[in-house]
């Protein structure tokens, strides 16, 4: 059986495993075998990755009777697929094992299980598909059934709101993308991808099909000004299901605009890179400054996500921008850093939004203001998001830090592009890369320090209980993932570089042979980093500080009152908080940005009320852009409200007047 | 084709034409359906002259029924519908006769223009008989948009059905099946509407379409 035969075999079972979901009917252990058979599935889809990714089963492909009948449905296996559905299998596999323990507490399983294998499913079939129509049609099945999983939790007011508005965006990116495959096609109908690399496509149409790929992609992705149902949507959906959105797919959504934009269209001008490039920077700056305002966890969690995602256009952006001046090994640097930080944003978050389900379990609060102290109360759980959150703030010696890091080494080798614009674009874009890094760090600081460590604000989180043990191990197997992904980034690098080689032709250089797993993008003498001699380092000298504090310090156990400041008796809320935390950020970026605002009402003098401070932050594109077009939309259908009253003469001249138009109209085009 | 049955051709369609501008030079019931009638006559004559030229012997039957029944019966059986009504014997008019001829020659100047742009390369005659063609149902359609009177919304839409046959006539190779099916499309309109107009007489006393308007409450 080849490749690609497995892999569809493997698609199909999940497919089908959702309708045979229904006939559990929820009951006992029904939801543990769904998930058990969903994670045994991808593991069989990373495995076939893996094996893709060494060169087996590369270039099979398969032709289904289904779909149009002169066409039929293709599918194939290459190694930009096998990379994709190592990130699928492994991410997909690991939230199942999650979601075993996990879903045990979902209050209407029914809702989740028909559609999470399905899901799963789907997104296979994004990535196998080898001709427009199978893929349009997996990708709106993807989003149709990633709408039901959002939809989950009905009877609340903002998962319907957030259903609504998903599936708006969904229809539009589908449009977008629609309209992309016909440009590709072209007028001959070259629908199957291997027609499309053929077919040679003039410069404003190869720019048009980049900018809508922008819009159908990054509206899946979550690009800005395109991202407004993510921070809505993503955490709606039951916490294993926003592990999943998160960290899968908007990552097939990345590979719907890598397909497109570095394997099917060809050369794309190099002016069309730095908006690419901008785009990527000012959503990562947005999504980060975001999330550091939120104050429920999983919506911060997916602001962030945002913010992974404009660093990943970002770097694709770069790998454009030198691929178009022909510079080989620069491309293959910055593809390579947004490949190796799309596997990365899969584990860390997935793992952040595996934390976050289990405080959400253990407390049912998602406000960071009402958590605080679970590192007593949940000391496992908190030590695996403490991981996580210090890969996402790109910390040495885990993932994040080698993924970014190649990003900036990108960045760094702008001087050598030959445009002026392209010279001076990449290094702001980089400065606003940086500001985003640190950001997120901050971010994360706040996230960990107000929701894990003090004391516990509320009733809730001071008797949480540690999650159970198939929970915990998922999360250990992801945090795993991020440590050893950070120690040995050059077998990463060396696995990713058929994709790389695939799509650009050239590669970085071989890793492996490097002392102590270094990597060298370039050349040794610009630039190397070893995540094993850092982790060596910070081993080391965390184990001879500890030693040493035992050692030296008295070594009488004593426990004393967190945030003791001279007020042990203090009431819990004389901690920092979410809100209080990221008010100096918020002063400095907040203000013009996000238009945020801080009102104080006093009780007037004789009043024993309490003092109001409020605080309000919008989205600038929520405001700024959409609420303008609904209003657009809205005086148009009121104005046009009237063509239903008007006269049968006047009905008759409305068509005889656009009649006349039509005819004036070809009468002076030609 | 030869220059005497190309002459000819071209005569009956600009005189087709010709009769459309009668058509909306008229301002009484009674000769509206006269020269509806000649214009029915002049249709007839020129597909009959198509068949004769084309040997196409399957145009007379068209010839033959726009003569029967666009000429004769529908014509009658309006005037009837008229007389029996009461209704208004004068037709009343959006704007004036003369801004309305105004933009028919403006009509059908655009529709000449456009249509020898268009058909570069064909058949002469089809060119100036699709031209032709095209400013009759134009013409039509302004009729319809610039009488308020149902029985005069209804000569116009048939003229303009009048102005598709002749299109169909000069196009050679048109199966016989499409010319009685729109002839029939038109016998069809005729009965619903005359039916129709049966109602509204019985509803609203007035088949002026603005006492509907008015019934159904809209300010114009």
């Amino acid at each position: 059986m080849s490749a690609v035969d497995l892999c569809l075999l493997t698609a199909g079972l999940l497919l089908g495993l959702g309708p045979l979901a229904l006939l559990g009917q929820g009951r006992g252990r029904s939801s543990a075998v769904v998930y058990s058979a969903s994670g045994l599935l991808c593991a069989v889809l990373a495995l076939s990755g893996l094996a893709g990714l060494g060169g087996l089963g590369i270039g099979t492909s398969r032709v289904l009777p289904l779909g149009l009948p002169w066409m039929g449905a293709h599918f194939a296996f290459d190694a930009l697929t096998a990379f994709f559905l190592v990130v699928l299998g492994f991410g997909g596999g690991i939230i199942s094992l999650y979601a075993i323990g996990y879903g045990r507490h979902e209050h209407a399983p029914m809702r989740v299980l028909p559609f999470y294998p399905a899901f799963l499913g789907a997104m296979a079939l994004v990535l196998l598909a080898a001709d427009a129509f199978s893929f349009l049609l997996s990708w709106e099945v993807m989003s149709l059934l990633s709408w039901a999983l959002v939809l989950t939790h009905h009877q609340e007011e903002d998962a319907r709101k957030a259903g609504y508005v998903y599936l708006v965006m969904a229809g539009f990116g589908t449009m977008s993308l629609l309209l992309a495959f016909g440009l590709l096609a072209g007028p001959d109908g070259a629908y199957q991808f291997d027609a499309m690399r053929g077919t040679a496509h003039p410069p404003l149409m190869a720019v048009a099909i980049l900018g809508l790929m922008l819009l159908g992609a990054g509206s899946k992705a979550g690009l800005a000004p395109l991202h407004v149902w993510l921070p809505l949507a993503h955490p709606a959906a039951p916490s294993h299901v926003s592990a999943l959105m998160s960290g899968v797919m908007t990552k097939v959504a990345l590979y719907g605009f890598i397909r497109v934009v570095f394997d099917l269209l060809g050369p794309v001008a190099w002016w069309a890179s730095p908006v690419v490039i901008l785009l990527g920077a000012g959503t990562a700056v947005l999504g980060i400054l975001l999330a550091m305002m939120e104050r429920d966890l999983k919506r911060a969690l997916a602001y962030s996500t945002i913010e992974n995602i404009g660093v990943i256009f970002a770097a694709l952006g770069l790998a454009m921008a030198f691929r178009a001046n022909g510079m080989t090994a620069a491309a293959a640097l910055a593809f390579t850093a947004a490949l190796f930080h799309i596997f990365n944003h899969m584990a860390f978050k997935s793992l952040l939004f595996m934390g976050a389900g289990s405080v959400l379990n253990a407390t049912g609060l998602r406000d960071l203001d009402g958590l605080g102290g679970l590192i007593h109360r949940m000391p496992v759980t908190s030590f695996l998001v403490l991981v996580g959150a210090m890969a996402i703030s790109a910390l040495p010696p885990l993932n994040g830090f080698a993924s970014e890091w190649l990003i900036f080494q990108a960045v760094l080798l702008s001087p050598d592009a030959p445009q002026a614009a392209v010279q001076m674009i990449i290094p702001a874009a980089g400065g606003l890369l940086a500001l985003a890094a640190a950001l997120a760090a901050a971010c994360f600081v706040r996230i960990y320090g107000v929701g894990f460590l003090g004391r516990p604000h509320s009733e809730a989180a001071a008797n949480a209980q540690e999650v159970d043990r198939v929970s915990l191990t998922a999360m250990a197997l992801l945090a795993a993932t991020c440590l050893l992904a950070g120690i040995f980034p050059g077998t990463v690098i060396d696995a990713m570089a058929p994709v790389v080689d695939a799509m650009l032709s050239g590669r970085l250089p071989v890793q492996a042979d490097e002392t102590w797993f270094t990597i060298i993008p370039i050349a040794e003498s610009r630039s190397s980093y070893s995540g094993m001699l850092v982790f060596v380092f910070v081993a080391l000298s965390a184990s001879a500080a500890a030693w040493a504090v035992h050692r030296f310090a008295s070594d009488r156990l004593r426990r004393a009152p967190a945030w003791d400041c001279g007020f042990p008796d203090a009431s819990p809320l004389t901690q920092y908080s979410a809100g209080g935390f990221a008010q100096p950020i918020r002063r400095v970026y907040g203000t013009d940005l996000l238009g945020a605002r801080e009102t104080v009402t006093m009780p007037p003098p004789g009043d024993t009320g309490p003092a109001r401070h409020e605080l309000l932050v919008g989205d600038p594109s929520w405001n700024g852009i959409y609420l303008r077009l609904a209003l657009a939309v809205t005086y148009v259908t009121t104005r046009m409200n009237r063509l239903q009253f008007l006269t049968i003469r006047r009905y008759l001249t409305l068509v005889f007047m656009s009649l006349i138009v039509l005819l004036v109209g070809l009468m002076l085009w030609r | 084709m030869p220059g005497i049955a190309f002459d000819t051709a071209h005569l009956l369609s600009g005189g087709l034409l010709l009769v459309s501008f009668m058509m909306i030079y008229q301002d009484r019931m009674f000769s509206l359906l006269r020269i509806f009638a000649l214009h029915a006559v002049v249709l007839s004559l020129s597909v009959a002259w198509q068949a004769y030229i084309q040997g196409a012997p399957h145009l007379y039957v068209t010839a033959a029924i726009a003569l029967i029944f666009k000429a004769i019966i529908i014509p009658s059986a309006l005037r009837r519908i008229v007389v029996q009504l009461g209704i208004h014997r004068e037709v009343e008019t959006v704007v004036g006769i003369g801004v309305t001829m105004l933009a028919g020659i403006g009509l059908s100047a655009l529709s000449i223009v456009l249509m020898l742009d268009v058909t570069q390369g064909a058949d002469p005659y089809a060119r100036e008989d699709l031209a032709f063609a095209l400013s009759v149902v134009l013409l039509g359609l302004l009729m319809m948009v610039t009488r308020r009177n149902a029985v005069s919304q209804i000569v116009g839409f048939m003229s303009l059905e009048n102005g598709m046959i002749l299109a169909a006539a000069g196009a050679k190779g048109m199966p016989l099946v499409v010319e009685i099916s729109v002839a029939f499309s038109v016998m069809v309109a005729f009965i619903v509407i005359g039916v129709f107009l049966f109602r509204i007489r019985e509803r609203f006393d007035s088949v002026d379409v603005s006492v509907m308007d008015q019934h159904r409450g809209d300010q114009r």
